[in-house]
């Protein structure tokens, strides 16, 4: 697997986006989306929270190695997803 | 008997579950930081305290699953060894996956702190058989994050294997199936959210939970 790299050779920074699975009830979208009413905003068919985490990586860690956060720690994949996403550092 | 409980940062049951073995098996516990790699020698029950491990950073457990010290309740647990989690403890268990499914945030949102009545579903493990299968008790609960949830074949078969240690009567905090309590498949794995270590003396105003322990200590005390 290719590391993450930038076309400089710079590291990048990863995101991992973590969302509840479909069907996993969630009870701060639900609160989230009752408060959302509460201050007066239609149509918002439903709410679902998940995280987001950076990560700043080293140039030599793998897709793999991602992946195996993910599953060993980040996500919890009985209930969870998980979604990485590569991103350029800001200059 | 000679038991342990394991500290993590943040536990803040440990004590309680400390008096409550105390108490009972008449032997203080070894105290087990979450560093050490390895358990005390001739172990006879661990047990994981609840408490906000980690400030209950990522997912409540999840964290702590990852300790060190948690390779070595894995393998007590491989051996037979009892390993007793509550509330954070379940999560720590489930986390670790040494039991299935997952406590999420309860339905309701708001922390539940309150005695809760359960019944004893199955009284034949290690852990209850100080109590009579359908029999009723009222231990006291004090979670966030209590909603078990799992698939329904993983529900289904708890179900069928006499898996669902304790139910709660009633809504305590969206759990699916009502289920507070599940043991592992060799029965010698127990998770549960209510607190029997708080309900062992009178000052307690109950002592449902007492026989808990009582049950454990005459199981392991007698030859296999």
């Amino acid at each position: 697997m290719a590391p993450y790299l930038r076309s400089d050779g710079r590291p990048m920074k990863t995101r991992v986006y973590v969302t509840l699975k479909n069907g996993v009830l969630d009870p701060q979208g639900k609160a989230i989306h009752h408060a959302l009413e509460g201050l007066g905003f239609g149509g918002v068919r439903d709410v679902r929270a998940g995280k987001l985490i950076e990560l700043d990586l080293e140039p030599d860690v793998t897709e793999d190695a991602v992946e195996e956060m993910c599953r060993k720690l980040l996500a919890n994949t009985v209930i969870e997803n998980y979604r990485i996403e590569k991103a350029e550092r800001a200059a | 008997m000679k038991s342990a409980v394991i500290v993590f940062p943040g536990s803040n049951c440990d004590r309680d579950m400390a008096e409550a073995l105390k108490l009972v098996t008449g032997r203080a516990p070894e105290m087990v930081w979450h560093r050490e790699t390895s358990l005390p020698d001739g172990i006879d029950l661990v047990t994981i305290p609840g408490g906000f491990s980690y400030g209950d950073y990522l997912r409540s457990g999840s964290m702590a699953a990852q300790s060190p010290v948690m390779r070595a309740v894995r393998e007590a647990a491989d051996r037979g060894v009892p390993v007793l989690g509550v509330c954070n403890g379940f999560q720590v268990l489930t986390e670790a996956r040494l039991l299935p499914g997952a406590l999420m945030r309860n339905a309701g949102i708001a922390f539940v702190c309150r005695d809760v009545a359960l019944r004893v579903e199955n009284s034949q493990s290690v852990f209850t058989s100080g109590y009579d299968s359908g029999e009723e008790v009222v231990i006291p609960v004090a979670h966030h994050d209590g909603n078990y949830q799992a698939d329904a074949e993983t529900l289904d078969r708890l179900e069928g294997e006499g898996r669902v240690a304790f139910r709660y009567l009633g809504q305590c905090n969206g759990s699916a199936r009502d289920i507070a309590g599940i043991l592992n498949p060799a029965g010698n794995v127990l998770g549960m959210m209510p607190h029997p270590e708080r309900a062992v003396e009178s000052a307690h105003g109950r002592t449902d939970g007492r026989r808990l322990f009582e049950g454990l200590l005459e199981a392991v005390s007698q030859p296999a």
